[in-house]
């Protein structure tokens, strides 16, 4: 496989694996407005993986539903912090803004490929990422206003931390951590990042779940 | 014999299907219309990339084509060329008119909550200014939630891409 095609499918899998963590939330969120903001980024989400798996199938001699589905667990390039199923508020929104936070250093590179399909994707991409990022920013100065949201919102970003680490690759990394260390009133210990390419327990579960519909009816499932 | 100037109309004609009072040259996703005898190739800009909505625009374009006896291919462009920047005039005030605030022109730099959160948007029922932001997101990927002080209505307002 082509690194082009290893980029697309890494980017792919955590934009559609954050979808499906979003999308928990629909129905259960603490407050009516978050039910529909959760399930509206996870729907762009998931519109972005769809977009993404299209390009690399067009490589790779495939479709984007055998990308997004018909893959082995150990196929999967998605980091481990997408992976992780933490339906707590403060997790969610720690998890999210690490999670937006990383991609904007990771789409302000992609807009600068040369390759001008990327480029363009990702431009387009950012357009609505930047809303995303503007719900998480909210949310984090919401947190930190308080005692309590502080002290759970500081323990979420400490567990999360070392997976946030492995969004990056080594180059794009410094960037995203110096933003994160600006942002914050607290310190974020030095820790290992969690690789991408080992997964968390949590995506089998997940991928049973996401791929039973395509499995019950292999020749397309029709409503 | 089709026409670039019979398809452009034809495809003036085919409501969005989720904001119907408006069409898809209103909406502004129809970027290049190519003829050559009875082969139409259509270059068509997505909206937001999650909308349920793009599939069924493709269809109805197709379906468009074929009744002026022509046969379609559609180019999906996949880059940031769609803006709400391209939403007609025209199809502003059908927005308005269905309860819709059209976005704000992007020209007005980065989108940043606070501009989200100030009062400059219009209550497209009784045009106040008294505006407040109620959610970011709305019921569906292109729209957030607004609530107008004045008439007291909540609107959906077309976000800014």
């Amino acid at each position: 496989m082509s690194d082009r095609a290893r980029l697309l499918l890494e980017l792919a899998d955590d934009e559609l694996i954050l979808g499906w963590r979003n999308s928990e939330w629909t129905g259960i969120a603490p407050f009516l407005e978050e039910d529909v903001a959760f399930s509206s980024i996870a729907q762009n989400e998931i519109g972005h993986a769809r977009a993404l798996y299209e390009l690399a199938a067009r490589e790779l001699g495939t479709d984007a539903d055998a990308l997004a589905f018909d893959r082995t667990l150990e196929e999967y390039r998605s980091a481990p912090l997408v992976e992780l199923r933490r339906l707590e508020w403060a997790r969610t929104i720690a998890r999210h803004w690490l999670y937006e936070t990383a991609d904007a250093v990771r789409l302000e590179a992609l807009k600068a490929s040369d390759d001008p399909e990327i480029a363009g994707l990702a431009a387009k991409m950012d357009r609505e990422e930047t809303y995303h990022r503007i719900h998480a920013e909210m949310w984090l100065d919401r947190l930190l206003a308080a005692p309590e949201g502080r002290t759970r919102l500081e323990e979420g970003l400490r567990e999360l931390w070392p997976y946030a680490l492995g969004v990056l690759d080594d180059e794009l990394r410094p960037v995203f951590v110096e933003r994160v260390r600006a942002r914050l009133p607290f310190e974020l210990p030095e820790v290992e990042p969690v690789p991408r390419g080992r997964h968390e327990a949590e995506l089998e579960e997940l991928l049973g779940e996401m791929t039973m519909v395509r499995r019950s009816a292999p020749t397309g499932a029709r409503w | 014999m089709v026409t670039a100037a019979a398809v452009w109309e034809a495809l003036a004609e085919i409501p969005d299907p989720e904001i119907p009072v408006i069409s898809l040259v209103d909406l502004g996703v129809v970027k290049d219309v190519a003829v050559d005898g009875a082969r139409v190739r259509i270059a068509f800009t997505p909206t937001f990339m999650g909308c349920p909505a793009l599939e069924r625009m493709q269809a109805c374009m197709k379906e468009a084509v074929r009744d002026l006896g022509g046969e379609a291919q559609v180019d999906v462009v996949l880059d940031d060329s769609w803006s709400t920047d391209k939403i007609t005039p025209a199809g502003r005030e059908k927005l308005r008119e269905a309860g819709f605030a059209p976005p704000a022109p992007r020209n007005a730099g980065k989108t940043t909550l606070v501009q989200l959160q100030a009062k400059a948007f219009r209550c497209p029922y009784c045009g106040s200014t008294e505006t407040r932001l109620d959610n970011i997101f709305g019921p569906t990927p292109c729209r957030s939630v607004r609530y107008c002080e004045s008439c007291r209505q909540p609107f959906e307002q077309f976000k800014t891409i």
